[in-house]
C-alpha cells in the first residue's frame, strides 16, 4: 500500500488546461456497461462489481467478437449482473440460467455463452442443471459468485455456507456440510475449474479469459462473501476486513486436488487453477459420433466455416 | 412464407398422433427440441431424435422438464423455432418457465399429451384435466394460446398453426393433445412444402441503438432480434419497460402486464379457430374438444336417430383464448349447451361464464382413463331438450 502511495506522489503531474469546460474522459468500461442503469444495486465493498469488472476485462482480453458473447444470469444479487453488462444479456428464473444458456449455445453454437450468477442459484436450486451440463461438457462458461449465503433475500443459509457461520435461517450457526464447488464440477467432468477471491483481480481476470477460451465446460468460482449480511451476522468486521481476510488467507495451489479445496469457517482457503484438461466438447462429440453412424447423410451441426485453432 | 421442403415428408402415411405432431413441428420449421421422457408423449421426442440429425435440427434430452422449458426459451432467442413435449407431471414442472416465456414474449411451443391426473395419475391412459393449468398454471397474470387437436392428421396440421401463432404473437403456445389422440394411428396426409404456410417472427429493421425490445405498434407485438446480431439487448423476467430494463413500480407493472394480456385478447378473432356444424337453427349445442369431440359425434348421431332436431356441434380447436364472443352470441339463441370433457368441469366453467344464465349449461364429466360412453353424452343431450 505504501509503495503505491509513493508512486502516486512521484508520478509526473499532468498539466491541467485552464478551460471552463473540463474534458470529461470516458470511463474505460463505459461502452461495456449499461451506463443508463448505473448506479447498480450492490452494496459498497461488495465484490460482485469487481467480478463484473474482471469479466469485462477478461472479455476484452480474449479478443472474441463481442457480438458473439451472451451473458445469462439467474436470480439473486449476482443474478443482476446480466442487467448491467452491455452484451446480449438474459435475466432468467431462479436456478435456470444454466439450462437457458444451454439452449442458447446449442441452438447457435457460434455464440460464446457465459453464465454469471450466484452460488445459491447455480448450486442449490440449479444444482441438477449444473452437474448435467458439466457431465455433458457443454461448451459454456459458468462464473459462480460465491457469497456464502442468500443475500438478496436477507442472508439465509446456503449450500455453500461454511459450517458454524450464522445466517438468518441458521441463527445458531450452520450445521450442514457445504458444497465444495470445484470438486463437484470436476467430478462431473468439467474441463476447466478455477477459484479466486474477488480481490485477486488480475488472476481472476486471467482465469475468466482462459475459461471463455476453453472448449468445453469451464467453471470459475469467485469467493466474494456478502459484506453486508454475512460479515455483520458473523461479526467479521467491515466488508473490506472480510475481503482482506480471505485474500490474506488464500493459498495459491495450482493443480490442487479439487477434493482438498473445501472451505471452512474463517480458515485458510485454497485458490488457483485446479483443472485444465482437454476432451471433446458436447457438440464435437455429437458431430463426430453422428458422422460415424449416419455417414454422408449427416451434415455436422453448427460448425462454423473457419476452423478454430 | 412456404415451408422448407427439406423437413417435409410429403406423402400418405399411417402415423399415430405423437409422430404426426413431430412431423408437423419439423414441417413448421422447428429445429430445436429439449425434452424429458414421459408417457404418453415420449414418441414425439423419439421421432424428433431420429429425424433432427438429418434436417440440421438439434434434439437434447435434458435433465428434467424445468431445464427443457428453460432451454427452448434460450434457443428461441437465437431465432430458431423451438419446442418441448411433455405430459401432466412434466407440464407442472414447466410452469415456472412458461411464465418466463410469456414475460419475455418468447415464441415456442409446448406439447402436452394429457394423461389422467392428479399427480402421477394414469400415465398410460387419457385425460383432459390440464386445460385450466394450461391457462393459469404459472403465477401472475398473462395470456396464453392453447390449441387442441382431435386426430393424428390434425396433430400434424394444427401444430403448424401452433408454431405460426407462437411466432406471430411472440407467446408460448400450448398444444393440448391427449393420450388417445397421441396414440391412435390413422392416415396422415403430408402435403408438399409449397402447400404449407409457415410464419416467422418479425425481426426488427432498426439499427442497434435505436431498437427497443418491448416497443410495439398497433398489432401489439414487438419486433424481435436474435442473440449474436450485435444489438446488445437485455431481457428480464422482472417487470420491465420498453428497453427491457427492470422497473419496480406499479405504473410499469400495469403497462407491462396489460400488454401481455391485450396482445392476445385484442387479436382473439385472428387466433380463435372453431369448427361448427348445424348452427343456424340450433336449439342445443354440444361443445367439445380433443378426443371427446369424436365421442360426441357419435352421441349427436344417436340423438338425431332418436328424432331430436336442431342439434348444433361446436368444436374448440383454439381453447385459449376462449371464444367468449361466439359463446355469448350463441347463448342468446340456444336453449342449452352440452359440454362433455374428460375432467370434472374445466372448460365448462368458461362456457357457463359466457352463457351468463341466458341458457342452460350441462356438464358431462368424466374422470379420465378412457373416453366417455356415447350414451352418456346422448342422455345429457336428451336432458337438454326437456
Amino acid at each position: 500500500m505504501k509503495e503505491t502511495m509513493e508512486k502516486v506522489k512521484e508520478a509526473p503531474k499532468k498539466k491541467i488546461k485552464p478551460s471552463k469546460e473540463p474534458e470529461i474522459q470516458e470511463h474505460p468500461l463505459e461502452s461495456w456497461l449499461r451506463m443508463d442503469r448505473i448506479p447498480h444495486i450492490w452494496c459498497s465493498t461488495c465484490g460482485i462489481g469487481t467480478a463484473v469488472t474482471c469479466f469485462v476485462e477478461a472479455l476484452k482480453k480474449t479478443g472474441i467478437d463481442r457480438k458473439d458473447v451472451c451473458v445469462v444470469s439467474g436470480i439473486g444479487c449476482s443474478g443482476r449482473i446480466a442487467g448491467y453488462i452491455k452484451q446480449d444479456s438474459f435475466h432468467t428464473t431462479h436456478g435456470r440460467a444454466v439450462p437457458f444458456a444451454v439452449g442458447l449455445k446449442l441452438a447457435n453454437p457460434k455464440l460464446h455463452v457465459v453464465v454469471l450468477s450466484g452460488d445459491g442459484d447455480i448450486s442449490s436450486i440449479g444444482g441438477n442443471h449444473l452437474i448435467h451440463t458439466a457431465r455433458r461438457n457443454i461448451d459454456i462458461t459458468i462464473i459462480c459468485i460465491n457469497n456464502f449465503i442468500y443475500a438478496m433475500t436477507g442472508g439465509q443459509v446456503a449450500p455453500t455456507t461454511p459450517p458454524t457461520a450464522v445466517a438468518t435461517t441458521a441463527p445458531y450457526g450452520s450445521y450442514e456440510n457445504p458444497f465444495n464447488l470445484p470438486a463437484l464440477v470436476a467430478a462431473c467432468g468439467a474441463t476447466y475449474v478455477a477459484r479466486w477471491t474477488s480481490l485477486h483481480v488480475r488472476r481472476l481476470t486471467n482465469s475468466m479469459a482462459e475459461a471463455m477460451q476453453k472448449k468445453g465446460f469451464s467453471f470459475v468460482e469467485v469467493i466474494c462473501p456478502c459484506t453486508t449480511l454475512y460479515a455483520r451476522k458473523n461479526k467479521l468486521g467491515s466488508g473490506l476486513d472480510l475481503m482482506k481476510f480471505y485474500h490474506d488467507n488464500s493459498e495459491i495451489v495450482h493443480g490442487a486436488d479439487p477434493n482438498d479445496v473445501d472451505i471452512q469457517f474463517q480458515t485458510k482457503i485454497k485458490v488457483g487453477k485446479f483443472v485444465d484438461i482437454d476432451k471433446p466438447s458436447y457438440l464435437d462429440g455429437y458431430n463426430n459420433y453422428m458422422k460415424t453412424r449416419l455417414g454422408d447423410k449427416f451434415k455436422p451441426y453448427g460448425v462454423v466455416d473457419e476452423e478454430e485453432p | 412464407m412456404k415451408a422448407d421442403a427439406k423437413g417435409v415428408l410429403t406423402g400418405d402415411h399411417y402415423l399415430d398422433g405423437d409422430k404426426a405432431c413431430a412431423e408437423g413441428a419439423i414441417a413448421a420449421g422447428c429445429r430445436f427440441l429439449a425434452g424429458y421422457p414421459i408417457t404418453p408423449s415420449t414418441e414425439v421426442a423419439e421421432r424428433i431424435a431420429e429425424r433432427f440429425p438429418l434436417v440440421d435440427g438439434f434434439f437434447i434430452q435434458m435433465e428434467d422438464e424445468i431445464a427443457s422449458m428453460a432451454a427452448i426459451i434460450g434457443a428461441s432467442w437465437t431465432g430458431v423455432k423451438s419446442m418441448t413435449v411433455t405430459s401432466g407431471p412434466g407440464f407442472s414442472l414447466m410452469m415456472e418457465n412458461i411464465g418466463l416465456g410469456a414475460m419475455l414474449e418468447t415464441p415456442c411451443v409446448v406439447v402436452n399429451v394429457q394423461r389422467g391426473g392428479p399427480s402421477t395419475g394414469l400415465p398410460t391412459l387419457p385425460g383432459q384435466a390440464d386445460m385450466m393449468q394450461a391457462r393459469w398454471g404459472s403465477h401472475g397474470d398473462y395470456e396464453i394460446i392453447a390449441l387442441c387437436p382431435n386426430s393424428p392428421q390434425e396433430c400434424f396440421d394444427l401444430v403448424i398453426t401452433a408454431f405460426n401463432l407462437s411466432e406471430k404473437y411472440r407467446v408460448p403456445v400450448m398444444f393440448m393433445m391427449d393420450e388417445c389422440v397421441g396414440h391412435m394411428t390413422e392416415k396422415v396426409v403430408i402435403p408438399t412444402a409449397d402447400k404449407i404456410e409457415v410464419e416467422y417472427r418479425k425481426i426488427t429493421d432498426k439499427k442497434p441503438g435505436d431498437y427497443l425490445p418491448y416497443e410495439y405498434g398497433d398489432d401489439l407485438v414487438p419486433d424481435m432480434v436474435k442473440a449474436g446480431d450485435g444489438y446488445f439487448f437485455h431481457v428480464t423476467g422482472l417487470t420491465h419497460d420498453e428497453k427491457g430494463y427492470p422497473v419496480m413500480d406499479w405504473k410499469t407493472q400495469e403497462k407491462c402486464v396489460h400488454h401481455l394480456i391485450d396482445k392476445i385478447n385484442k387479436n382473439a378473432d385472428d387466433i380463435i379457430l372453431l369448427e361448427e356444424e348445424n348452427m343456424d337453427k340450433a336449439e342445443v349445442v354440444v361443445i367439445s374438444y380433443g378426443i371427446t369431440s369424436r365421442v360426441a359425434l357419435r352421441a349427436i348421431q344417436m340423438a338425431e336417430e332418436s328424432g331430436l332436431k336442431n342439434l348444433g356441434r361446436l368444436r374448440l380447436l383454439t381453447v385459449w383464448p376462449f371464444p367468449e364472443k361466439r359463446i355469448r352470441d350463441l347463448a342468446k339463441k340456444v336453449k342449452a349447451f352440452v359440454v362433455p370433457e374428460m375432467n370434472y368441469g374445466q372448460m365448462v366453467l368458461e362456457v357457463e361464464r359466457c352463457a351468463a344464465g341466458q341458457c342452460e349449461t350441462i356438464l358431462v364429466p368424466h374422470g379420465g382413463g378412457t373416453v366417455h360412453q356415447p350414451e352418456t353424452i346422448f342422455k345429457a343431450i336428451q336432458e337438454a331438450y326437456k
